[in-house]
């Protein structure tokens, strides 16, 4: 049985790892800014599809895995990703109902906020960085969500057992 | 999507007040995170984790730079040989005539019943291509706190100062680089001894210097050490290079910046300087922890 549950688990956690490691890959200084949220876009494909496994505890716990991993203040990342995964979870089923492109524009509003909770804390917590640098992941994350999404759900439904 | 059993919108049981919990949660680890250094061992065990995705991420990187190495032709190693045997010829030689005025230098410094104690342990790292949080300029080296690096240890590089380490892990460490706009180092220059403190600006290729009258005796090209206050770095070691230096007469202050001696976008490889021998690394990491 528990060989059961780690096969359905099994597409979460490599994405999830995956995820970790694009969001530490080294890109040229030039297009480091447009770095998608690799991390927040993965957990909102999962909260969405699957509200009831990936709730907002595991969003947390994989925050403070990136926090870590990124160097920043311990329980930001986890902090703005419980927050996006929350108000997924409340509006799952009105997304699942969205066509693509809406779909996309939610992507874009919930990776805008989460943009704006690091930005505040960032400001809170003293570090100053202009407020342009946080629009370019939210820009790319958006135009990459019809792309994730179709992939995932593909990942999702070959993963699952007698589907 | 098992879509029959999620109609009702309220079967995830207390949802809004795990959240809450959760946010609680986080505010309180960021407060102790800046506040106070308690985290240190939470952060240094999730480091550990982390380590295995660091290195797979680095390995293409690596890969390519070994590969470079391996399939260089003959005649590209003969040269750097060469390159390398001259350099070390020329750096030899003034190695000579710097043992001389150590001893020198001590015994001026005996005389003068002045302490001073120039030994230092170095050890050299690598750094991990894994790119950290965008907001801030740090590093990933690959030598932790089973190396003995502490907090607040001083980075150089083969031409100057690179940063100082800001966490440990058991195998890694993370360091902050002098660019980032949150760091500050007590600079002195060269020429004349003048004393200041050069800021990052979030520029690979520039520091601040805001607390300079407009009358200081500073000029473009001056070179700037660390001066050892402060207690982090040790004194005497190259950071930057004045670029501009512009005087406004109305200002109190003039507007000085300058370049660092390091490229820091593009350093490879680094020196970690142990303030002791680093047979009792353990000790010094309790008292270092001053922010600069």
């Amino acid at each position: 049985m528990s060989n059961e549950r780690a096969r359905r688990h099994l597409p979460f956690i490599a994405m999830v790892v995956v995820a970790l490691m694009l969001s530490m890959m080294p890109l040229p200084e030039a297009i480091r800014v447009f770095r998608p949220d690799w991390v927040a876009l993965v957990l909102i494909f999962f909260a969405m599809s699957a509200p009831r496994s990936y709730s907002v505890g595991i969003a947390w716990l994989i925050g403070i895995v990136l926090d870590v991993s990124q160097g920043t203040l311990l329980g930001q990342h986890a902090l703005a990703l419980s927050v996006i995964v929350y108000v997924t979870i409340k509006f799952h089923l009105l997304m699942r109902m969205f066509p693509l492109g809406q779909l996309a524009a939610t992507v874009f509003a919930l990776l805008a906020l989460y943009q704006f909770l690091l930005f505040w804390i960032n400001g809170v917590a003293g570090v100053d960085v202009s407020a342009v640098t946080y629009w370019g992941p939210v820009v790319i994350g958006a135009l990459l969500w019809p792309f994730l999404y179709m992939f995932l759900q593909g990942l999702r439904f070959r993963a699952r057992p007698g589907a | 999507m098992a879509r029959g059993s999620n109609t009702n919108p309220a079967r995830i049981p207390a949802l809004g007040l795990r959240t809450l919990a959760l946010l609680f949660m986080s505010m309180l680890l960021m407060y102790l995170d800046q506040r106070e250094n308690h985290l240190d061992g939470i952060r240094a065990a999730i480091s550990a984790a982390v380590y295995p995705m660091r290195v797979v991420v680095d390995a293409p990187v690596s890969f390519w730079q070994w590969a470079s190495e391996t399939s260089a032709s003959r005649d590209e190693l003969r040269r750097e040989n060469e390159l390398l045997k001259a350099e070390r010829l020329v750096t030899r030689g003034r190695l000579q005539q710097l043992s001389a005025l150590e001893a020198e230098n001590a015994r001026l410094r005996a005389m003068l019943e002045a302490s001073h104690a120039i030994q230092i342990d170095v050890r050299v790292a690598e750094i991990l291509s894994v790119d950290m949080n965008p907001f801030r300029h740090t590093l990933v080296i690959d030598a932790g706190g089973n190396d003995g690096v502490y907090e607040g240890q001083a980075i150089i590089g083969a031409d100057g100062v690179v940063g100082q380490v800001m966490s440990t892990g058991p195998m890694t460490a993370q360091a902050l680089l002098i660019s980032d706009p949150g760091h500050a180092l007590p600079v002195e220059v060269n020429r004349n001894g003048l004393r200041t403190i050069a800021y990052g600006t979030g520029d690979f290729g520039r520091l601040d210097l805001p607390g300079l009258p407009n009358n200081a005796d500073i000029e473009v090209g001056d070179l700037l050490v660390t001066s050892g206050l402060g207690g982090v770095f040790p004194s005497g070691y190259p950071v930057a290079e004045v670029t501009s230096v512009t005087r406004i007469p109305q200002e109190p202050f003039a507007d000085v910046s300058a370049r660092p001696t390091v490229a820091l976008a593009q350093v490879r490889e680094v020196m970690l300087i142990y303030k002791t021998p680093r047979a009792a690394p353990a000790e010094t990491a309790a008292g270092e922890n001053s922010d600069e």
